[in-house]
Parts: C-alpha cells; sequence; structure tokens
C-alpha cells in the first residue's frame, strides 16, 4: 500500500478489517464516529454486515450475538456508550465471547465534552463491569499503532476467547499522521480450531490454564450460553465443585501467556534515576519532554506501554527497582499511576495530571523531571 | 518511535470559524508535506460540537523526522481567519513567528507585527464563493512561508477538490501566491 495521510479512528478500521471483523454494530459518538464509517462504508462489500443499533447497550449485545453465530465483531463508541456496554461486556467475559470494544476517550464523566481528548476510563476499562474478570486493554500511541493493536486486539481475543478493550483515545483517534499500513495478505488473523467432535465437545471444559475453543452456534455443536454461572456445557450451577473451577481458569487464563499480551516499549538510559511511565496520546508528549531533558544532559528512562491491562507488572516493578522516582503523565487526575504505585510505592511516583480535555504538555512533564 | 531530534519541527495553525474549511485546509497541507513534499507531518484539530460557528482550528506539524508531540507548543505560524480566532492564539505565536490575518475579517489587532491578507474578499473575488477561502489562505500561508512546496500543495489541493471545482480552487490557490507577491512589492 501507499503512504497515506490517516486518522487513528481510520487505522482501527482498516486493522478490524485486515484481523477478518465481518460484523460490526454501533451506535454512532464522537469521538469515535469515524470508525463506524469507514466499516459501513467497506464490511458491505466484504460480504460482512454492518448495523446501526438503537443504542450502545444493543451494540454489545449484537456483537456478542454476531461472535457467537461465527463472525469475528466489533464495535466502537466513547464515555457514555462505553457505561451503557459496561453490563454486557461482564456477559462477554462470563460466556468467553471473542469480541473486540473501541473506545476513543473523550472528557468526562457524563456527557462531558464530546471533542476533548482524555485518559480518564482506564480504570472502568478494567472494573467498569461487576464482578472478577479478566481483561485486556491495548493503548496505541501512533495511527500505524492503532491498526497493529486492532489487528492484535482480533487475535487476543479469539486466543483466549475473551472480550478485549482498544482504549484509545480523541487525540490518536482524530490525528492524521502519514501511514503505509501492511498488505492485509501478510496479515495472520487467529482461527480458533475446534478439534472436538460435537458429541465430545464441551464450550466451557475446565482444565486448568485452557481457553477451550468456541464452536458457532448452529453447525452442530450444542451449548447453552447464559450470564449465570455455569458448568462445563453451559447450563447454571450453585454447585461449588463447578463454579470454583470456573473461577480459576477464567481469572487467570492469561497467567502463562503474558509474554504474548503485554507489550512496552523500552528506552531506558543507563544510570538514570528518573523514569517515564505513559501510554496513550500522552506518550507522545513525554517522549518530546524525555528528549529536551537529554539534550540538557539529564538521564531519564522511559517506558511505554500499549498494553495497560493485564497491568505489567514484571516491567513496572523492575524499573522501579532502578530508579528513585518515576513520573506518570495522564490525561486523568491519576489512574494508571494508581498501579505503578502499587508495584514500587506511593513514595517514588511522581504524578503530572491534566483532565481538562487538553493534552499534557511536554513542558508540564519537563517540569516533573528538573523538579 | 525511535530517539531522533525533531527539533526541526515547524507549528502551523490555522484557525477560523467552524465551516471556513479550516481543518480541512490544515489535513490538505499536512498530505502536501506528507505525500508529495517526503517530509513528515501530523495534523490535529480542535472544534466544538456545531457543524458550523463556533471556533475550529487545525494543526501542523512540519518535520523531516519523527514527529512525537502532536500538537503546537509555540506557534510558527498562525493564520487566523476570523476576530475569536486572532484574539485566541495570537498570543501563542513564537516571537520571531508568523501572524496572518484576514484582514475584513480582524479588526483588533494584537500588539506585534502582522501580515494582513484581505483572504475571504480573494476568494470572493476571484471564484465568486465563500468557501475558497480555506485554498486562499494556503496559497498565502506556502507563499509566504515556503514550508511546501507550490506543486506539493497544489497537487494536495487538486487531490482533495470535488471532481468540477478544480480551475476553482487552482485560481483561489493562486490569489493567494499573488497577494504575497503584491505584498513583497
Amino acid at each position: 500500500m501507499t503512504i497515506k495521510l490517516m486518522q487513528g479512528n481510520e487505522a482501527i478500521g482498516m486493522g478490524a478489517i485486515a484481523a477478518g471483523c465481518r460484523f460490526y454494530a454501533g451506535y454512532p459518538i464522537t469521538p469515535s464516529t469515524e470508525v463506524a464509517e469507514i466499516l459501513s462504508r467497506e464490511l458491505p462489500k466484504l460480504g460482512g454486515k454492518f448495523i446501526q443499533m438503537e443504542d450502545e447497550i444493543a451494540s454489545m449485545a449484537a456483537i456478542i450475538g454476531a461472535r457467537v453465530g461465527g463472525l469475528k465483531s466489533m464495535t466502537a463508541t466513547s464515555g457514555p456508550g462505553f457505561s451503557l456496554m459496561q453490563e454486557n461486556l461482564g456477559y462477554a467475559a462470563m460466556a468467553e465471547i471473542p469480541c473486540v470494544i473501541v473506545n476513543v476517550q473523550r472528557l468526562g464523566p457524563s456527557t462531558g465534552q464530546p471533542t476533548a481528548a482524555s485518559q480518564g476510563d482506564v480504570m472502568q476499562a478494567r472494573w467498569g463491569t461487576h464482578g472478577d474478570h479478566p481483561m485486556i486493554a491495548l493503548t496505541p500511541v501512533t495511527v500505524r499503532q492503532s491498526f497493529d493493536l486492532t489487528v492484535k486486539a482480533f487475535n487476543l481475543s479469539e486466543k483466549f476467547r475473551t472480550p478485549v478493550i482498544l482504549l484509545t483515545d480523541e487525540i490518536i483517534g482524530h490525528m492524521r499522521e502519514p501511514v503505509k499500513l501492511p498488505a492485509f495478505e501478510t496479515i495472520h488473523p487467529y482461527e480458533q480450531v475446534v478439534a472436538d467432535t460435537p458429541e465430545s465437545y464441551k464450550a466451557f471444559r475446565n482444565e486448568p490454564g485452557d481457553v477451550p475453543p468456541m464452536a458457532p452456534f448452529g453447525r452442530g455443536y450444542r451449548y447453552h450460553i447464559t450470564g449465570l454461572f455455569h458448568d462445563e456445557v453451559g447450563f447454571p450451577t450453585q454447585r461449588l465443585d463447578e463454579i470454583d473451577p470456573w473461577l480459576e481458569r477464567v481469572n487467570h487464563k492469561f497467567d502463562r501467556h503474558l509474554d504474548e499480551i503485554i507489550m512496552v516499549e523500552s528506552d531506558f538510559q543507563e544510570g538514570a534515576k528518573t523514569a517515564i511511565v505513559t501510554y496513550g496520546a500522552t506518550a507522545r508528549s513525554a517522549r518530546h519532554a524525555l528528549k529536551i531533558a537529554r539534550q540538557r544532559g539529564l538521564k531519564v528512562s522511559m517506558l511505554t506501554l500499549l498494553t495497560i491491562w493485564p497491568f505489567p507488572e514484571t516491567q513496572v516493578e523492575s524499573l522501579g527497582d532502578q530508579v528513585d522516582r518515576i513520573i506518570v503523565p495522564e490525561m486523568n487526575l491519576g489512574q494508571l499511576a494508581l498501579e505503578v504505585e502499587r508495584m514500587v510505592g506511593r513514595r517514588k511516583v511522581k504524578r503530572v495530571n491534566r483532565a481538562n480535555g487538553e493534552m499534557v504538555t511536554p513542558q508540564m512533564i519537563l517540569d516533573a523531571i528538573e523538579g | 518511535m525511535t530517539a531522533k531530534t525533531d527539533t526541526d519541527r515547524t507549528e502551523i495553525r490555522l484557525a477560523g470559524e467552524g465551516g471556513q474549511g479550516m481543518i480541512l485546509a490544515g489535513i490538505v497541507l499536512a498530505e502536501a508535506a506528507a505525500i508529495y513534499d517526503n517530509k513528515n507531518a501530523v495534523q490535529t484539530q480542535s472544534y466544538g460540537p456545531e457543524a458550523r460557528g463556533g471556533a475550529s482550528k487545525a494543526e501542523v506539524i512540519i518535520a523531516n523526522g519523527e514527529i512525537d508531540h502532536p500538537e503546537v507548543i509555540a506557534a510558527d505560524v498562525l493564520i487566523a481567519l476570523s476576530q475569536e480566532a486572532c484574539d485566541k492564539y495570537a498570543a501563542n505565536v513564537k516571537p520571531d513567528g508568523l501572524l496572518i490575518v484576514d484582514e475584513d475579517q480582524v479588526e483588533r489587532l494584537p500588539n506585534r507585527p502582522v501580515i494582513r491578507v484581505p483572504v475571504s474578499k480573494l476568494a470572493l473575488d476571484t471564484t465568486g464563493k465563500a468557501i475558497t477561502a480555506n485554498t486562499v489562505a494556503l496559497g498565502v500561508l506556502v507563499g509566504l512561508t515556503g514550508i511546501v512546496s507550490r506543486q506539493a500543495i497544489e497537487k494536495a489541493i487538486m487531490a482533495r477538490a470535488p471532481k468540477g471545482t478544480e480551475e476553482m480552487n487552482r485560481k483561489a490557490l493562486e490569489a493567494g501566491f499573488t497577494a504575497i507577491e503584491r505584498l513583497a512589492h
């Protein structure tokens, strides 16, 4: 493909197509609408389906249903819509239905400011739906990463049979930069393989660390889907000897695969006693601050998180062992900083926050580095 | 992202009222740089929820190397097509930067050197259509700064111009170039 000036949101749409997404249901909301626009245009050409639903509750329900029916599916939204999706997001986690939810974060709470940027949904992405559940959230920094991480989101959701959130923001979603996308033939979408016969198949087989593949409905495989705790074929259960293995398997399904799920970019400087831990659009401000600081002879390391959930515990903890303080800039009042503090202790963490819809400036981060 | 210096970055802000096409002008400028001039460019925008009216701005960062922070820190160039845009952003132009205003739209000027060009009047006189003001503005901007080549901006405009409006846009761009040559004399 040739070089094109492309928005992050467009790249997400293209990434979905490259990853094999053939069903989109959503309700338009700024600043995510371009994702729906591009897929409404492109999906029908590929025999896929685009449905504008009556709201975000229905959108989330529709993508779950579509995936059960055999199509890889996605929705895109922003704060208010993401709040409405929480109930069914929990359903997808409980019933282990792969799907991708794009949240282009805007300033909240509530209607907030539709065209203003934010990273205010970090904790909501992890804990917005009730009950203990596993969650993956990916945070792109560039337009190209918006494409790559969308593909990755689909592949992880299929491999681990779990909803995956692409947690981007208004800056990266609306920003245009030149990109050259890879040829789609070079992308290998993850496809689940059902080895069992319909007779031996158990949709929720509880073998520790095992992710049982999901057989699409209507092809001879019989199982039940419910938001209630269920046995290995999906029927509701209150038996502890069925609930406990489920809890063990589902809440630890990522444990042996963290290397594959957790993506970080390290730019460490020998002897640095200050580090920045950053993600999303703010990583671009941090990169600018880092360059200026180094030009001034300061030693600073930087860890950019492309996966924020599951939290990169090992990476942040080991960074904490090397430095005296960690600066965590965010377009919120301090959310991912809580996780960094959990790993390295509160005293080592310096928060830099801005939650009024504007980017954290490089100067704000530079002040923290020099302060 | 690799750590390459981007001290060569040029920061441009195009601001006006919603509906004047300043965001599209920003996109076209970024395309001229990134697609036709082999440079790097990043474009961002901010606007209110309205489709028309309200303040609207596009920002374009142009550099030879990597561009990290995508927004204007201190503008090298501001082109303001409305009083509100000038009031809001003039203070953020570098002391040695360029402030360009539409002289018919912006009456109150800041206490600093200002380049006054009748952008919207030129658009009306040249093409009979006020909506070509953004193309005239690009001619003025590129004519004054040379931040992208004239060929690049023309190619970028032609690639975006709806069928049948190519000639009108070419004339509007030319009017912007010519206005600058007149300023120089």
